[in-house]
């Protein structure tokens, strides 16, 4: 799905990250741990195509493309989608109109036709049931007003309807309260498939006890330091991040 | 929204499309501006003596004005002398009595422009009057509208055919005194429309007037009177294009209604006259003077303005509120892109008791536009608990335009409540990314994130022209990006 290799980014004359190496098959889901500063959501906004940042080494390819020659939208026609840890508001602009112009921009991409309107209104009503939102939020303009919650909510909304084959969440548990983790928890894990990947980038471990990562790695200083299993993250919620940056400056 | 994204996408990759020239033989007055010219003018309408009297007092008048300078906007002179004042399509004597008679060339320029001469292809419910540079061409439906009493003809025709109507309202709410401009056209005007409401009608059908400049070095003087006699209830679109030039061409208009009592006027305009190249070379001079008198207890007149086109943009439509209860209303959009300008906005002039306002401006500034909005709203003593409300909003696109924002407010009156409400915004880069994410194209993302920043103006509009200024929209944005 996604292999990247040796990658190095700058913002400005200032390197981000320093040489990374990643590999994720199709329905794999790894997690990106590490300290503030680290490079994780540079790494988040390198891979869905953000300007911004200069790539000075590297490459990334995915499903055999590279995905660093590729423009966001065509990115995201190509199924890689990124939950925002911010999520922006768009004044006027109508949810699901939103929702409906990215999905026929998809298909489009792919040689389909445009979804019909009835079958569009049955599949989103089905995506919000599962999510546990008001219809009333499809009316309501992007995310104009919504609370940190509802906009989290309705970044996986988009998702559940998009459905990516790379989905990347940027501290998507930042801002949650319990009930709207587990909901939101829930709505990832409805999406998990044996050809959909996913990369959560994360502070804090308490996401991965709802979703549970096959890998977890953590970044330090623009590198991933430590790779492991589940259980790593469990060892980091105990000892914190500095005994590996301590490592890597010793090393 | 009524318009899908697909639509819109599949406008946005067109150039200005209604940039094309008709090749006619036309009868068109070599340049210039004389007494000769107006006598002229006068006799090739077949005009009331009256008629001839005004045009030369409101010359007489311009010559003494200056051309106003108090405008946001930068223009060489013009050149009065190095324009024709009159262009029309060859004709026979009397001109055309039914469609077989018009120019095909002109009725094949309608058709390409999406607007069929032929009632029977007309989209049902709305009459139109084609006026081609300085003449009516055709009006539809009016044999229909007049079974109702409702008259919708050619200013030209009204002139011969109710001068009393002429006489009492002509220039009775924009004086041929009133501006620069305003008597310019007082003096020059050619055509336009005419409408008449009688007492208690209330209007079958959505009438129209689609305004089309195409010969060259002309200038477009129109004229445009609607009466709603009480109790009347009328809906007027009206429309304008014309072809791509590397000269500029002057569209000086004067508009004037009146809603007596209990009558309702509604004034939607989408204005897409050529706005010049990229590089600001060419594109119409659009001065224009619109005014409704709400003149009867009760009235209402709504104006909605979407203003895409022209070089320069300098017009204000206004509402003298004179009866009590009477009601204004001021919806706009005007986007500007590459080297357009924009100077526009509306006067609401409260006078009766328990008068209300509402003003609604969307401007969006592109390119290196700049879009200025400029209001007036005015409580007089007399206007006991009057009531406005202003909100306006700019958006800017890039980093090299400029929004401005004068509103002037002047109350007597100490129980008038006024509000004014005013933002500026750009479209961020976080909301451009967020939509390529989610897969839709830059500009895509734009005109989608301009069409929502002016949804409350396009909820005013009638159904057939939303959808159409959204779409223009999308098109006049075209490079505004990347």
């Amino acid at each position: 799905m996604l292999s990247i290799k040796n990658l190095h980014v700058s913002v400005g004359d200032k390197p981000i990250l320093k040489g990374i190496n990643l590999e994720i098959n199709d329905g794999e889901i790894h997690a990106i741990m590490g300290p503030n500063g680290s490079g994780k959501s540079t790494l988040s906004h390198i891979l869905s195509g953000k300007s911004g940042y200069t790539v000075t080494e590297g490459s990334v390819t995915y499903q055999g493309k590279d995905l660093l020659e590729m423009p966001p939208e065509i990115r995201a026609r190509e199924g890689v989608f990124l939950a925002f840890q911010y999520p922006v508001e768009i004044p006027g602009v109508s949810n699901i109109y939103l929702l409906k112009a990215a999905l026929n921009s998809i298909r489009k991409h792919h040689g389909q036709s445009e979804v019909d309107a009835m079958d569009f209104l049955t599949l989103v009503k089905g995506k919000v049931r599962l999510l546990e939102m008001d219809e009333k939020f499809l009316y309501r303009a992007v995310n104009e007003g919504f609370s940190g919650g509802e906009k989290k909510r309705n970044e996986i909304l988009q998702m559940a309807i998009l459905e990516p084959k790379l989905c990347i969440l940027d501290e998507t548990d930042s801002g949650l309260d319990i009930d709207a983790l587990k909901i939101v928890s829930e709505g990832v894990n409805s999406l998990r498939s044996p050809d959909r990947s996913f990369v959560m980038v994360t502070h804090y471990q308490r996401l991965l006890d709802y979703i549970k990562p096959d890998f977890v790695h953590v970044l330090a200083n623009g590198q991933i330091v430590k790779s492991g299993g589940a259980e790593l993250a469990l060892e980091l919620e105990e000892k914190g991040y500095s005994w590996l940056e301590d490592a890597q400056a010793a090393a | 929204m009524s318009a899908s994204a697909q639509e819109i996408n599949n406008l946005i990759n067109q150039e200005y499309k209604q940039g094309f020239v008709t090749e006619l033989e036309t009868d068109t007055f070599p340049p210039g501006l004389d007494d000769s010219v107006i006598h002229k003018l006068s006799k090739i309408k077949n005009e009331p003596e009256f008629m001839l009297e005004y045009r030369l007092k409101a010359f007489r008048h311009w010559q003494t004005l200056k051309s106003p300078e108090w405008a946001f906007v930068n223009f060489d002179p013009i050149d009065y002398q190095s324009i024709s004042y009159y262009s029309a399509p060859k004709r026979k004597e009397d001109g055309p009595k039914s469609l077989d008679e018009i120019d095909p060339q002109v009725l094949e320029a309608y058709k390409k422009l999406g607007i069929p001469l032929d009632e029977q292809e007309r989209l049902a419910g709305i009459a139109v009057d084609a006026v081609f540079d300085s003449v009516s061409v055709a009006t539809t439906f009016k044999g229909k509208l007049k079974d109702v009493g409702v008259i919708f003809c050619p200013i030209s025709e009204a002139l011969r055919d109710h001068p009393d109507l002429i006489k009492q309202y002509l220039g009775s709410v924009v004086p041929h005194t009133d501006n620069y401009f305003a008597a310019l056209n007082a003096a020059v005007f050619t055509d336009g429309s005419f409408v008449y409401i009688p007492k208690g009608v209330r209007c079958p059908m959505e009438l129209s007037t689609y305004f089309r400049i195409n010969a060259a070095n002309t200038g477009q003087f129109e004229r445009t009177l609607i009466i709603a006699d009480e109790g009347s209830h009328v809906s007027y679109l009206e429309g304008c294009t014309a072809p791509m030039r590397d000269e500029n061409q002057l569209h000086a208009a004067v508009v004037e209604l009146i809603a007596m009592k209990d009558a309702v006027i509604k004034y939607s305009t989408v204005q897409n006259w050529y706005p010049g190249d990229k590089n600001g070379l060419g594109g119409i001079y659009n001065f224009v003077t619109k005014r409704a008198d709400c003149r009867g207890d009760n009235s209402k007149v709504s104006w909605t303005q979407v203003e895409t086109g022209s070089a320069i943009t300098w017009k204000y439509p206004s509402c003298i509120l004179t009866g009590d209860n009477a009601v204004g209303e001021f919806y706009s959009v005007a986007l500007t892109n590459n080297y357009q300008q924009a100077d526009t906005g509306t006067k609401m002039i409260h006078i009766g008791k328990n008068t209300r306002s509402t003003i609604v401006s969307k401007g969006i500034s592109a390119g290196k536009a700049q879009n200025t909005y400029r209001g007036l709203v005015k409580v007089l003593k007399s206007a006991e608990n009057a009531r406005n409300y202003t909100q306006c909003d700019s958006l800017l696109v890039g980093d090299q335009c400029g929004a401005h924002t004068f509103p002037y407010i002047e109350v007597k009156q100490p129980s008038a409540q006024v509000e004014h409400e005013a933002t500026t915004s750009k479209i961020s880069e976080d909301q451009l990314f967020f939509c390529q994410q989610r897969g839709l194209s830059a500009e895509d993302a734009v005109s989608m994130i301009v069409n929502g920043f002016c949804k409350e103006v396009f909820k005013e509009l009638p159904m057939e022209f939303a959808v159409e200024a959204q779409a223009l929209l999308g098109l006049s944005l075209e490079g505004s990006v990347g």
